[in-house]
């Protein structure tokens, strides 16, 4: 059923332009023999600080559940590559693309000029145009909220983050927000996909667009054309000072919110916040060619690193997603189960969570519940 | 018009918006006649009414004649819209003087700018800039910066970490709706916008309600906190804090309580409550 799922979606979903390596790939593995006998390969980026700790967390329980994933590592580099002008090596970015699939931890950025920031050069080396959160409410870690059960998918290329601004004369400055047809439709059709795929039923577009009519007026309207497309999926328009509100009032009325880049990054923190951080809070991006690139969005914790005392949940819980995206839904589940089960019992949990648990010993309770 | 700015004080309650075209917004129209250039609401957590949260106690400040909202979009070719984000040094350093004046006489300690700078460097910049002259001027008060989803995620977690927060117009906006959220909502909230030589228009910022409009049903919550912050603004503080205290002891009670906060009382009876309890 699964990869019935996944060639539906892959067949379906708009191909723009020619196909690649990569989509060859991933439409041959779900085709083939079943997941169980196919190793997909997967590049991975343990990241600085506590993500060198945390990956070998994420291999542990892969392999306690005989996830059929080969890693590729990848580290950032000391010096700039000249041909991507970033610590991130070319041939980082070329792994990334050639296997479609890829699992990343925190990086720190590094100071100083001359090279591009480190997410900047996946973002557009990668063409990874939507960030995906899904929100879930964890039992046994308290929140002044159970019952939270969202995705946020955000577009991540335009918007107000298009880096234009400029002084007008003095003490007066510009920015210009730019919102295209192409990018706003890009991201509702990766929306409405992921709904259908994941069994979610409604999608709620989140916009200014009373105020801000030509532009946020331009991605609803791309918005609505996509949802013309999937009469089965409830669509909805929220605006989004209204969407904060109810989110913080009554998180259950939220199913699928797809956003611009400004709202999507507000909404995607807030939504972390909701169920308890980004300590807890898987994250993916989507880019061209069906490529994926989960990730988790904490910080580096160089306090902590080395210690055997980081909290693997984001990371654990990203591979979850890539997994889904790999269309490895039983492995994803059995996975998630683990973990949420994990936490719930309460007898290891790493500091952050309030318990005294090694990273080690939370992997292992991790690994038993499977 | 001439009313508001002879009188340099008013309330106003809520306003539908015609629908038709050749007139401007009634809303639009107050704002630019008053040049009211900061809007102001400070969310407590109301004893009596239960939300996630009992422990905010702030004042969101938001710049409100700016920023993204300044109308100006077009097409660039078919397909590619702009919108035109404007931060200007006068409007940026005239809300932030209000904001630490504000903090000064109600007794705050602690102003917190919010932005997204260090991706809209320039325009945000600017801002932050005119926030930190400002800052120094008040040595005694604590300034910091939070960016603006970062301030968000707290806010959920621990919204008792911010005191006063100055914003430009979209994340005044949106963070001012997500602190009425926290205490309960549009209806439970005061707000005040302030204009041109100290004048100050008070208004219920929820909707006009008319399902039960005549019905004595309404709860006047919202629009009694907001003349408290009218009589704030005059320097009436003693008034201000006889009714304010009447209005959370007559909720925490809990005896005489309209619809919406769950109870059975009308609107005379509620209010009849408040008069008692001063």
């Amino acid at each position: 059923m699964a990869l019935f799922r996944r060639v539906k979606s892959l067949c379906s979903s708009t191909i723009r332009g020619y196909e690649s390596s990569a989509r060859h790939q991933l439409l041959y593995r779900c085709l083939g023999t079943s997941t169980k006998d196919t190793v997909v390969r997967a590049t991975l980026f343990p990241g600085d600080g506590i993500g060198p700790e945390i990956a070998s967390s994420v291999k542990q329980v892969f392999k306690a559940a005989e996830v059929p994933i080969e890693w590729e590592e990848h580290s950032i580099g000391t010096s700039v590559d000249p041909q991507t002008n970033s610590f991130v090596t070319f041939d980082s970015m070329e792994s990334v693309r050639k296997n479609g699939i890829g699992l990343k931890g925190p990086m720190t950025t590094p100071i100083g000029k001359g090279f591009r920031s480190l997410n900047l050069t996946l973002r557009k080396s990668l063409g990874l145009y939507a960030n995906v959160r899904p929100c879930l409410s964890i039992p046994g870690y308290k929140t002044p909220y159970d019952n939270v059960d969202l995705v946020t998918i955000r577009e991540n290329t335009e918007g107000e983050y298009s880096g234009l601004e400029h002084q007008v004369v003095k003490g007066v400055v510009e920015s210009l927000k730019i919102i295209t047809r192409h990018a706003s439709l890009r991201v509702a059709d990766y929306a409405f996909q992921y709904a259908r795929s994941n069994g979610r039923k409604r999608v709620s577009a989140i916009h200014k667009a009373n105020i801000m009519k030509k532009t946020d007026g331009l991605f609803l309207q791309c918005c609505r054309e996509v949802a013309e497309k999937h009469p089965d999926i409830v669509y909805e328009e929220v605006i989004i000072d209204n969407c904060c509100m109810m989110l913080v009032k009554n998180p259950s009325l939220f199913d699928v919110l797809v956003m611009p880049n400004l709202y999507g990054d507000i909404i995607s923190d807030l939504c972390a916040g909701l169920i308890g951080g980004l300590g807890l809070t898987p994250s993916c991006n989507i880019g061209d060619n069906g490529l994926a690139l989960a990730e988790a969005v904490h910080g580096t914790a160089p306090d902590i690193a080395g210690k055997n005392k980081a909290n693997p949940t984001a990371l654990l819980l990203s591979s979850v997603m890539m997994l889904r995206h790999l269309g490895m839904v039983e492995k994803a589940d059995r996975i998630q189960k683990a973990i949420l089960k994990t936490i719930e019992e309460g007898k290891y949990l790493t500091g952050d969570l309030g318990g005294k648990a090694s990273t080690t010993e939370y992997t292992m309770a991790v690994c038993e519940h499977l | 018009m001439e009313s508001v700015r002879k009188n340099g004080i008013g309330l106003k309650g809520p306003m539908t918006t015609p629908i038709g075209k050749g007139f401007r917004s009634l809303n639009l129209t107050l704002r630019k006649s008053l040049g009211l250039y900061a809007n102001v609401r400070p969310c407590l957590s109301i004893p009596g009414y239960k939300t996630p949260y009992d422990n905010v106690d702030l004042v969101t400040i938001r710049e409100n004649t700016e920023g993204e909202y300044s109308g100006l979009e077009h097409q660039v070719v078919k397909g590619v819209v702009e919108s035109l984000k404007i931060i200007t040094r006068h409007a940026s350093l005239r809300v932030a003087d209000y904001a630490f004046q504000y903090a000064r006489s109600n007794g705050r300690k602690r102003v917190s700018a919010i932005h997204k700078a260090n991706i809209m460097k320039k325009t945000d910049g600017l801002f932050l800039q005119c926030c930190r002259e400002v800052a120094e001027k008040h040595p005694d008060i604590v300034y910091e910066e939070v960016i603006i989803d970062n301030c968000c995620m707290m806010l959920v977690k621990n919204p008792s970490l911010f005191d006063v927060l100055v914003m430009p117009n979209l994340y005044g906006d949106i963070i001012s709706d997500l602190c009425a959220g926290l205490i309960g909502g549009l209806g439970l909230t005061p707000s005040c916008n302030i204009g041109d030589n100290g004048l100050a228009l008070a208004e219920a910022v929820h909707g006009t309600a008319p399902d039960i409009a005549g019905k004595n049903k309404a709860n006047p919550t919202a629009l009694l906190l907001s003349s408290v912050m009218m009589l704030r603004h005059l320097g009436m503080v003693e008034k201000a804090d006889r009714i304010q205290k009447a209005i959370l002891k007559t909720i925490e009670e809990g005896k005489y309580l309209t619809g919406d906060l769950g109870g059975k009382a009308s609107t005379t009876e509620y209010t009849m409550a408040v008069c008692e309890h001063l």
